[in-house]
C-alpha cells in the first residue's frame, strides 16, 4: 500500500511537471492579454508529432550513449524552437489584429485555431513514415519509442520504480522553470512583462513596446510547450492528435488552481493536478479521470476563482 | 406576383435561393414521395432535413444564451445529451416509466432546463471567459458520466430502442411514423422561431440585450442581472433538451455518449458565428450550411476526390471529411477577423460592430 502511494507520488510529480510547463504558457498569456489561448494545448500536440518525426529521422530508437544524448538535445532544441515559432506566428496572424475587438473574438478565434491545428495533427499522423506506422491509420494513437534506457534506478528488487526518464523529466523541468523564473524576475524583458501584465497602458507610457512584450510572451510560452511536448512523449510513449485539447485543458486547470497570471502558481497548480490525477487514476479509476479533473476545475472556479496564490482579480470594466 | 418577383430580385441571388429553400422545406416529404413513386427510388432528403431541423433548434437554443444574453457557453451538447437521455430513460423497456414520446417530449426540456438552473445559479456571476470554461468542463463531465455509469445509461451502446411516437391510427396509416417525426421537428422549429421572435420584442428579450450590452447600466435601470441571466441560460438549456428528445427519437437510440462532446458544442457555436450572433435567421442559416456541408457536400466531394485519384485511397487527406475541422476552424478565425457580425446578422449587432466605439475615460 505504501509502495503504491509512493509510486503514484513519482508518477504524479512527473505528470505534474508537464502540466506545469504547459500551464506556464496559459498563465503568462492570460496575465497580459486576459484571454484563454485555447490553441496552446494544440501547439503542444503538434510539437510532439514533430518530436516523433525527428526521432524517426535521427534513428534514435537504437542509439545509445553520446549519440543518444546529442540526438535528444537536438530534438528538444528543435521542438522548443518550433513551438515558440508556431505560437508566435499564431499570435501575429490571428490574435494581434483582434486586440481591440470584443473579448469574445480572440476566444472564438483561438478555438478555431485549435481545431485547425488538431486537423493538421491528423494529417501529420497520416504521413507515410515508419514512425507513424506507414500513415495508414492517421487517427490512431502513435507509439513513441522508448528511447531512454529502461532500468530501475532503485535496484531491480525494489518495490518502487524510478526510471531514468522520471529523473530526466523532473530534473529538466526544474532547470527550465528556474531559468524562466530568472528571466521574468531579473532580466529587463521580464520586468517589461511584469509591467505589461500589471497595466498595459501605463507600461506603454513608460516606453515599453507592449507589442514586442506580447510577442516575447508567446515565444516563451510556445517554447515551454514545445519542450513539454518532448518530455511528455518520452514519458507517456503515446501521442495522439486529440491529446492537445485535453492536456491543454488540464494545464489550464492547473493555471487556474494556482491563480491565473501567477507564474509560481502555475507550477504549484501543475504539480497538485498531477498528483490528483495520479491518485484518482489509482483509487477511482482512469476512466473517471476527466470528470475528476474538470470537476475540480468547476469547483475552484465557483468557490475560489482567484486560485490558491492569486489575488482577487476583478474584471476590468 | 410581379411585385413579389421584384422584391426577391432586390434581395439578391443568395437571399432568393435561401427563401425558396426555406419555403420548400415542408414539402420535401411530398417531393420525396413523388420521386419515389416515379423512379422507384427516393432521394431521402427528408432524413437529412430532420437532422438539420434538430440542429437548427440547438442553434436557436445556444443563440438564446450566447446571442441574446451574451453568456458564452461551450457545453450546449451537455443539455442536448440530457434531453436525449431523459427521453431514453422514459421510453425504453428497461425502465418502468414507459411514458412514450409524448411524455418524454414534455419532460426532457424540463430536466434540461433544471440542469441549466443548477449549473447556472452558482456560475453565471463568473466573468465571461471563466463561464466558458465552466460550461466546457460541465459538458465533459456529463459525457464521462454518461459513458461510465453503464448500468444506468448502457454506456457506449446508448439506451435503445426508443419506440416511435404514438400516433392516432389514421395519421399513422396515411403518413407513417418517419414522416411524422419530420413534421414534428419542423413544427417544433417553426414554433421555436415564432416564440423567440416574440421574445425578442418582449420586455424580457429587451432585458437580455440590455444586459449583454452593459450589465452595470442595466442593473442601474432596475434590472436584476442574476435572475435575467439565469432565465436565458435555463431557457436555452430547455430548448436544447427538446432538441435532444427529438434527436434520440429520430435515431431510436440515445447514441454513444461521445457524440455529445466538446466538438459538437463548438459545431453549434460555429453555426452562430457564421450565421450571426443574436440573429434567428443567422442561426438557422448557419445550421443549414454546416449540416449541409457535413452530410451532403462533404461525402459528395469525397466521392469526386476518390474518383479523381483513382480508387479507394487510404491516404488521410483523400477523404474530404478529414478536412472538416480545418474548414470549421478557419471559418471561425476568418469570421472573427473579417465579418464578426456573421453572414446574416441582426441589424443591431451589425450596426454596433461597424460604429467606432465610444471613447471611455
Amino acid at each position: 500500500m505504501l509502495d503504491t502511494i509512493l509510486q503514484q507520488l513519482i508518477i504524479g510529480l512527473t505528470n505534474g511537471m508537464v502540466f506545469a510547463l504547459v500551464a506556464l504558457g496559459y498563465t503568462m498569456v492570460y496575465g497580459i492579454l486576459e484571454f484563454i489561448n485555447f490553441a496552446h494545448g494544440d501547439v503542444f500536440m503538434l510539437t510532439s508529432f514533430l518530436a516523433l518525426t525527428l526521432v524517426g529521422l535521427f534513428d534514435l530508437q537504437g542509439a545509445s550513449g553520446a549519440s543518444l544524448a546529442g540526438g535528444l538535445c537536438l530534438v528538444i532544441l528543435t521542438c522548443a524552437l518550433f513551438g515558440a515559432g508556431l505560437n508566435y506566428v499564431i499570435d501575429r496572424l490571428v490574435y494581434k489584429p483582434l486586440r481591440k475587438a470584443p473579448k469574445l473574438a480572440p476566444l472564438v478565434s483561438a478555438i478555431g485555431v485549435s481545431f485547425i491545428l488538431q486537423n493538421l495533427g491528423l494529417f501529420w499522423g497520416g504521413m507515410p513514415l515508419k514512425v507513424f506506422g506507414g500513415g495508414n491509420q492517421a487517427a490512431a494513437p502513435k507509439a513513441f519509442p522508448d528511447i531512454l534506457p529502461a532500468h530501475n534506478l532503485l535496484g531491480a528488487g525494489s518495490g518502487l520504480t524510478l526510471m531514468p526518464k522520471d529523473v530526466l523529466v523532473i530534473g529538466a523541468s526544474l532547470v527550465v522553470m528556474a531559468a524562466l523564473y530568472g528571466v521574468v524576475r531579473f532580466s529587463k524583458l521580464g520586468k517589461a512583462m511584469r509591467a505589461t501584465a500589471q497595466d498595459p497602458a501605463a507600461a506603454r507610457l513608460m516606453g515599453i513596446d507592449v507589442d514586442q512584450v506580447i510577442g516575447a510572451t508567446f515565444l516563451v510560452g510556445g517554447g515551454l510547450a514545445g519542450f513539454a511536448a518532448v518530455i511528455y512523449s518520452l514519458y507517456i510513449n503515446t501521442i495522439h492528435y486529440q491529446m492537445g485539447y485535453q492536456n491543454g485543458l488540464y494545464a489550464f486547470t492547473a493555471a487556474v488552481v494556482g491563480g491565473i497570471g501567477n507564474i509560481p502558481g502555475a507550477v504549484l497548480g501543475g504539480l497538485l493536478l498531477g498528483l490528483v490525477r495520479a491518485y484518482s487514476d489509482q483509487f477511482i479509476g482512469a476512466q473517471w479521470q476527466p470528470a475528476v479533473l474538470f470537476g475540480i476545475l468547476i469547483l475552484i472556479l465557483i468557490f475560489r476563482p482567484s486560485g490558491l496564490l492569486g489575488s482577487t482579480a476583478r474584471e476590468k470594466v | 406576383m410581379a411585385a413579389l418577383w421584384q422584391r426577391l430580385q432586390k434581395q439578391g441571388g443568395i437571399e432568393l435561393l435561401i427563401r425558396v429553400v426555406l419555403l420548400l422545406y415542408p414539402f420535401f416529404p411530398v417531393l420525396d414521395w413523388a420521386v419515389q413513386s416515379l423512379t422507384g427510388q427516393g432521394i431521402r432528403l427528408d432524413r437529412q432535413l430532420v437532422n438539420i431541423f434538430i440542429f437548427g433548434l440547438l442553434a436557436l437554443a445556444l443563440n438564446l444564451q450566447v446571442g441574446y444574453a451574451g453568456l458564452l457557453q461551450l457545453g450546449i451538447a451537455a443539455f442536448f445529451a440530457i434531453g436525449a437521455m431523459t427521453t431514453g430513460v422514459l421510453t425504453v423497456e428497461k425502465y418502468p416509466f414507459q411514458l412514450g414520446f409524448w411524455g418524454a417530449i414534455l419532460v426532457a426540456p424540463v430536466m434540461a432546463g433544471a440542469a441549466g438552473l443548477l449549473l447556472g445559479a452558482p456560475t453565471l456571476r463568473l466573468r465571461g471567459d471563466y463561464l466558458a470554461i465552466v460550461t466546457l468542463g460541465f459538458g465533459e463531465v456529463m459525457r464521462i458520466v454518461l459513458l461510465n455509469l453503464e448500468n444506468i445509461t448502457d454506456g457506449p451502446r446508448g439506451l435503445n430502442p426508443i419506440a416511435e411516437p404514438w400516433l392516432p391510427v389514421f395519421v399513422k396509416d396515411t403518413i407513417g411514423a418517419e414522416k411524422a417525426i419530420y413534421a414534428f421537428a419542423l413544427f417544433a422549429l417553426v414554433a421555436a422561431v415564432v416564440l423567440l421572435r416574440l421574445l425578442e420584442r418582449s420586455r424580457l428579450g429587451r432585458a437580455f440585450v440590455a444586459l449583454r450590452e452593459d450589465e452595470l447600466a442595466a442593473a442601474c435601470m432596475g434590472l436584476d442581472p442574476a435572475r435575467i441571466k439565469l432565465l436565458a441560460f435555463a431557457g436555452g438549456a430547455a430548448l436544447a433538451g427538446l432538441a435532444g428528445a427529438l434527436y434520440a427519437t429520430n435515431l431510436t437510440t440515445t447514441a454513444e455518449p461521445n457524440t455529445y462532446d466538446f466538438n459538437y458544442s463548438v459545431m453549434v457555436l460555429c453555426c452562430l458565428i457564421i450565421g450571426g450572433l443574436g440573429s434567428l435567421r443567422g442561426a438557422l442559416m448557419g445550421a443549414l450550411l454546416l449540416m449541409g456541408f457535413d452530410n451532403v457536400v462533404s461525402p459528395l466531394l469525397t466521392r469526386v476526390l476518390q474518383k479523381a485519384i483513382g480508387g479507394d485511397s487510404n491516404f488521410v487527406m483523400a477523404s474530404f471529411s478529414n478536412w472538416r475541422w480545418i474548414i470549421f476552424g478557419a471559418a471561425l478565425v476568418l469570421m472573427m477577423r473579417l465579418r464578426p457580425e456573421g453572414l446574416w446578422p441582426s441589424r443591431r449587432i451589425a450596426k454596433e460592430l461597424h460604429e467606432p466605439p465610444a471613447e471611455v475615460a
